[in-house]
């Protein structure tokens, strides 16, 4: 995984297009294998400084990848160190952590409602203390974790023998039974209080703690945000002020404050009167990077509102709206529904926003309302199959969109665990498509001069498959049910993390 | 292991459970840590007991808050003032942990032994320690930083006066916004010991930064530094330095910023003086009056009474006179309520005169408002005006609103109109309340929410209180021992509930005469939850009655009762029967 050439693509110009390169697979499907349900993975998340990875997935759980390829990993010492200086790793590489339940699934009661455990989305909190701190959130429920390497510890050398204790059946008792005990404990210490003599008594010992050096990460349940949402929470995200976040379902936007679990604010509420006039609703919200007082969110009807949290306590009303302009021609059933956005992220400074909707990938410069900067095509192909996406249902899923730590490069996920990556600087032709596997670039050779970004080889696949319906070069089918959903970039280098059903790939350029 | 004596035994248990794996155990020897440290001895305790416990950091949250709290007042078990730098560094790592309520709590506790330690200790171990935690790698231990500095700085030399100066002003530079907002909240108290050459010139650059903070919630923590700093600068450096910064805040951007200033005002223009008050904060007040957003203006709004009192009437009816008639009709409920919350105070301010011109006005409307917490808050403040213009001018707006609010369809409502229905009969007296609100008490007790008719009864009792037996013997009690019939049996249950409220203030010869005979009527009801409340109310009745009327009527009443067929109501004679018993034995 080390050699001259990578020397030279991490040192090249960084406007020039990338040629990626598998890196890691976790939970590879070998073949034959059934996916679980449960294991497929719902949200991928990179922490600020790139050094963490953390899933979720459909069973509820989260799993923690930790970067093992940089000197600042303390936990195996010297050696890995000394063997870095010969053979220095150019890439993120990251091995397993720890994994938790998050979630577990509830029922409602009141309103005789199932709450799947999937988690939604995940993300990252202000790192404290050497613990780190992410923010989890299914359906209804956000929770607060905190996982931190505890060092096991033993204690040993007390003043009563335990197993002396277990042979009495009084002290037994007093040392099982809670309350006992401090009745015990307290009659009797008020008796001993008067007769102590001044230097103390010399028997008496404190409990010797013997601290292994072994250490293992346990996560624990810090805040749990419960019964704020009538909907489903499709996106939470954090405010740079590092004390507040938000949470937001189909109609409502929430603020809360990372310390108070029981209150939270409504800030946004796109709820009509009357629910026959519901027209559309809340896909996605994020708070902007370092303005703590901007969040934007995108709405089913292809619109991204900018809201300005310092204008008014109800921030119904927004201060800048984003919407394609309306293009003459002939519009489908389908329009509509195809330019509900899926997701939004803001690039790393915070002046551009990325926006994904079914077939488009966009950019938007938030200083210019008048249309996206850059549109591009993700998979244009599927334009004459709507209807057929349509009566799948695929035609709703929900597609992610990441941006690199540079902002030069975005990537979003498509059909038959294909995902794409754009060059977004102005002037740049860079499109790649890779494919979750162990070979990205198999469907694929990149032709950085090609002058037309919309005529990409995938285009070809699929003129080929046509010939041979749902079936590509590689005989594989064209399916609709391998998708890539989600995706992440890290957030300082040229990698991405993408989820293909229950695995994790890991891409570097 | 150690054999333990027999009496150390509890001590021992004590001791072993400060590891116990139930945190309910842990819990109890960390309360009870002072009762260990005697009985190690303060030497053990130095060199034992508090390396141990700086050792526990990673406790659960509430041991770690019980722990941060104990250690506060932990001086005499370690030997007194010239010991007290032993507990430091427990405390230290207490301050460094993520949880926000323990890191206060050690952070109390530091100061608390800081502030009692000797000159020389405080800079030999706690100068370093704030040194070492204002430096801290996590974020953490800077915010634990910014409150201890205040204890810190006094007892220091020159030198490292300079020092911590330099230093605070970092942290109120610091990346984390936590720090900034930890800088911003204590700077206040820290400039309270810094001295007034450095005020000017250190401390206020500090405050200019903070208050042009990115963060909102930074800015809006500096807000309340303008009451602080202002209290601590000469007049005309306040004017030069504060005023201009709190008239920028009152135009902030951010209404949480706008809001602060308003919800601060009064501290504010304490700061500034009465002039500057009245020449800069008057115009920023208004604003604030007639901001956009509906959180400042409910801020502002209920500090109207306040800031008038501030002014003198002229300026007030000139000034805030005209933006209180605009709030009067505001479009949001929650602002017109708060002004009704406070409006009536205006009255004493304004005089007669003006009140009757300028405010009765906005009292009828309010009084008409369509939302019941407008409407209550006039009522609930009622006695500030009826000294001002008496109650006669209003009473006939009062009248309809009280009507329509003790008919509300919100029980919650009614049960809040209740509650001033006695400051309202004080108010408006006998003959007033005779005519319009007698009806209205015996109708809420039979209201179909039971809160409403316990209120009820209440009522009656306190009615009873206010104008006393007299008046109660004609206006009350003929009317509810009415309702003895009543065919509802919740409903008979209220008045033997209002018996037992009203009997100890109306005393024993019209318990004995009015009351005994209903009570034991109704002994012979037919539901039996009517005849062991009858049992209980006996029982109650007592002390109150003559021990010939117990005798005579009350024991046999309840000798009957406990024969009755019904179990509870058996219980409830018998253990009124005891209770008599238990009375004359006494006597006895």
């Amino acid at each position: 995984m080390n050699g001259g050439d990578e020397v030279v693509a991490a040192s090249a110009d960084p406007s020039l297009p990338l040629e990626w390169r598998f890196s890691q697979v976790f939970g590879e499907r070998s073949a034959g294998e059934e996916v679980q349900e449960v294991d497929i993975i719902s949200a991928i998340e990179f922490d600020h400084s790139g050094d963490h990875l953390a899933t979720g997935d459909r069973g509820g759980r989260v799993v923690l990848f930790e970067r093992s390829d940089t000197n600042n990993d303390n936990s195996n010492g010297a050696r890995r160190d000394l063997e870095e200086t010969d053979y220095p790793m150019r890439h993120p590489e990251f091995c397993y952590k720890t994994e938790f339940q998050s979630h577990d699934p509830e029922f409602d009661y009141l309103k005789s409602l199932e709450i799947e455990e999937k988690i939604n989305e995940i993300k990252w909190c202000q790192t404290a203390n050497g613990a780190l701190f992410l923010l989890s959130t299914n359906d209804k429920t956000i929770k607060l974790w905190k996982v931190q390497d505890k060092k096991i510890k033993k204690i040993a050398d007390m003043n009563l023998d335990p197993s002396r204790t277990v042979g009495n059946g009084t002290i037994a008792s007093s040392s099982n039974s809670n309350i006992t005990s401090s009745c015990l404990v307290n009659g009797g210490v008020a008796e001993v209080n008067n007769s102590l003599p001044p230097r103390g008594i010399s028997s008496l010992r404190l409990p010797v703690v013997v601290t292994s050096h072994e250490s293992s990460p346990v996560a624990r349940c810090r805040r749990v945000y419960a019964h704020a949402h009538d909907y489903h929470i499709n996106s939470i995200s954090n405010n740079s002020d590092g004390e507040t976040f938000i949470s937001a379902d189909d109609l409502r936007i929430n603020l809360w404050n990372l310390e108070i679990s029981n209150q939270s604010f409504n800030i946004v509420d796109v709820k009509p009167v009357k629910m026959e006039d519901l027209s559309e609703v809340i896909t996605s919200a994020e708070f902007h990077p370092t303005h703590c007082n901007m969040l934007a969110y995108s709405s089913s009807k292809g619109s991204i509102r900018l809201i300005d949290m310092r204008q008014s306590a109800l921030c119904d009303s927004h201060s800048k709206l984003f919407v394609e302009p309306e293009v003459a021609g002939p519009k489908s059933f389908f329009t509509e529904i195809i330019a509900s956005v899926s997701d939004i992220k803001f690039a790393k400074e915070g002046r551009y926003l990325l926006s994904r909707d079914y077939m488009t990938l966009k950019l938007w410069d938030i200083n210019m309302d008048s249309g996206p900067v850059a549109t591009f095509q993700v998979h244009e192909y599927l334009k004459p199959k709507l209807c057929d996406l349509y009566e799948n249902d695929s035609i709703f899923d929900k597609f992610e969109c990441c941006m690199s730590g540079n902002g030069l490069r975005a990537a979003t996920g498509s059909y038959s665990n294909l995902f794409r990556v754009f060059g977004v600087s102005p002037g740049s032709t860079e499109t790649s498509t890779l494919e979750a596997s162990r070979n990205p670039m198999r469907r694929h050779v990149p032709i950085p001069s090609r002058p037309s970004r919309a005529l990409s080889s995938i285009t070809r696949v699929v003129s080929r498959g046509t010939e041979s319906p749902g079936v590509d070069g590689n005989s594989n089918a064209l399916d609709y049910s391998t998708k890539l959903l989600h995706l992440a970039w890290h957030p300082s280098e040229n990698s991405i993390a993408c989820a293909a059903a229950n695995s994790l790939y890991m891409y570097y350029a | 292991m150690a054999m333990v004596d027999e009496p150390l035994y509890p001590i021992a248990v004590l001791i072993d459970e400060l590891k116990n794996d139930d945190i309910q155990l842990r819990l109890n020897s960390i309360r009870r840590l002072s009762t260990i440290a005697r009985a190690l001895g303060e030497e053990r305790t130095r060199k034992e007991l508090i390396p141990f416990l700086s050792e526990n950091s990673d406790d659960d949250d509430e041991v770690l808050l019980a722990m941060a709290g104990e250690l506060g007042v932990f001086i005499p078990f370690v030997g007194g003032i010239e010991h007290a730098h032993v507990l430091l560094p427990p405390l230290e790592s207490l301050c460094t942990v993520e949880e926000t309520c323990v890191r206060e709590k050690a952070v109390d506790s530091l100061c608390k032994i800081g502030s009692q330690m000797k000159e020389n200790d405080l800079v030999d171990s706690f100068v370093p320690l704030v040194k070492r935690l204002a430096a801290g790698e996590w974020f953490a231990a800077r915010v634990s930083a910014c409150g201890i500095f205040h204890v810190a700085y006094p007892g220091c030399t020159d030198a490292l006066k300079t020092e911590l100066r330099a230093t605070y002003s970092q942290l109120c530079q610091d990346d984390m916004p936590m720090v900034r907002r930890a800088a911003a909240s204590n700077l206040g108290k820290f400039a309270t010991t810094v001295e007034s050459t450095y005020l000017i010139a250190e401390i206020m650059t500090m405050f200019d930064d903070l208050t042009k903070d990115d963060q909102d919630s930074v800015r809006l923590l500096a807000v309340e530094g303008c009451a602080a700093l202002g209290k601590l600068l000469e007049p005309q450096d306040c004017v030069a330095r504060v005023l201009p910064v709190i008239v920028n805040f009152s135009q902030d951007k951010s209404w949480r910023v706008r809001y602060m200033v308003a919800n601060q005002l009064y501290e504010l223009c304490e700061a500034v003086g009465p002039d500057c008050t009245r020449t800069d904060l008057v115009p920023a007040y208004v604003r604030l009056l007639r901001d956009n957003e509906a959180e400042v203006r409910i801020a502002a709004a209920g500090k109207v009474t306040k800031f008038c009192r501030l002014l003198n009437p002229e300026l007030a009816i000139l000034h805030i006179l005209p933006c209180v008639k605009e709030l009067s009709s505001d479009s949001s409920q929650h602002v017109r309520s708060a002004l009704a919350s406070v409006i009536m105070g205006m009255a004493p301010i304004l005089g007669k005169d003006s009140t009757i011109e300028h405010l009765l006005p906005i009292f009828l409307s309010l009084l008409k408002d369509e939302f019941p917490d407008v409407r209550l808050n006039i009522i609930s403040k009622l006695d500030q005006v009826n000294q001002v213009i008496g109650i006669d001018l209003l009473s006939q707006s009062l009248l309809p609103a009280i009507v329509e609010l003790a008919e509300d369809r919100h029980w919650r409502v009614r049960l809040a109109i209740i509650e001033y229905v006695p400051l309202l009969a004080s108010q408006l007296g006998i003959g007033f309340f005779d005519d319009k609100l007698g009806a209205l008490c015996m109708q809420w007790l039979q209201d179909k929410v039971y809160s409403i008719r316990e209120a009820a009864a209440n009522n009656l009792k306190r009615l009873a209180e206010e104008f006393g037996p007299e008046w109660a013997m004609q206006h009350l009690v003929p009317q509810v021992l009415d309702m003895v019939n009543n065919p509802h049996y919740l409903h008979r249950m209220m008045v033997l509930r209002a018996i037992s409220l009203m009997a100890p203030v109306m005393g024993s010869e019209i318990t004995c005469s009015k009351f005994l005979p209903v009570v034991v009527e109704a002994s012979k009801d037919r539901v039996p939850n009517i005849k062991f409340n009858v049992a209980k109310l006996l029982q109650s009745l007592i002390p109150i009655v003559d021990q010939s009327v117990v005798d005579k009527t009350i024991r046999q009443c309840l000798v009957d009762l406990s024969e009755d067929p019904d179990v509870d109501v058996r219980y409830f004679a018998n253990q009124a029967l005891n209770s008599i018993d238990g009375t004359t034995a006494a006597q006895s």
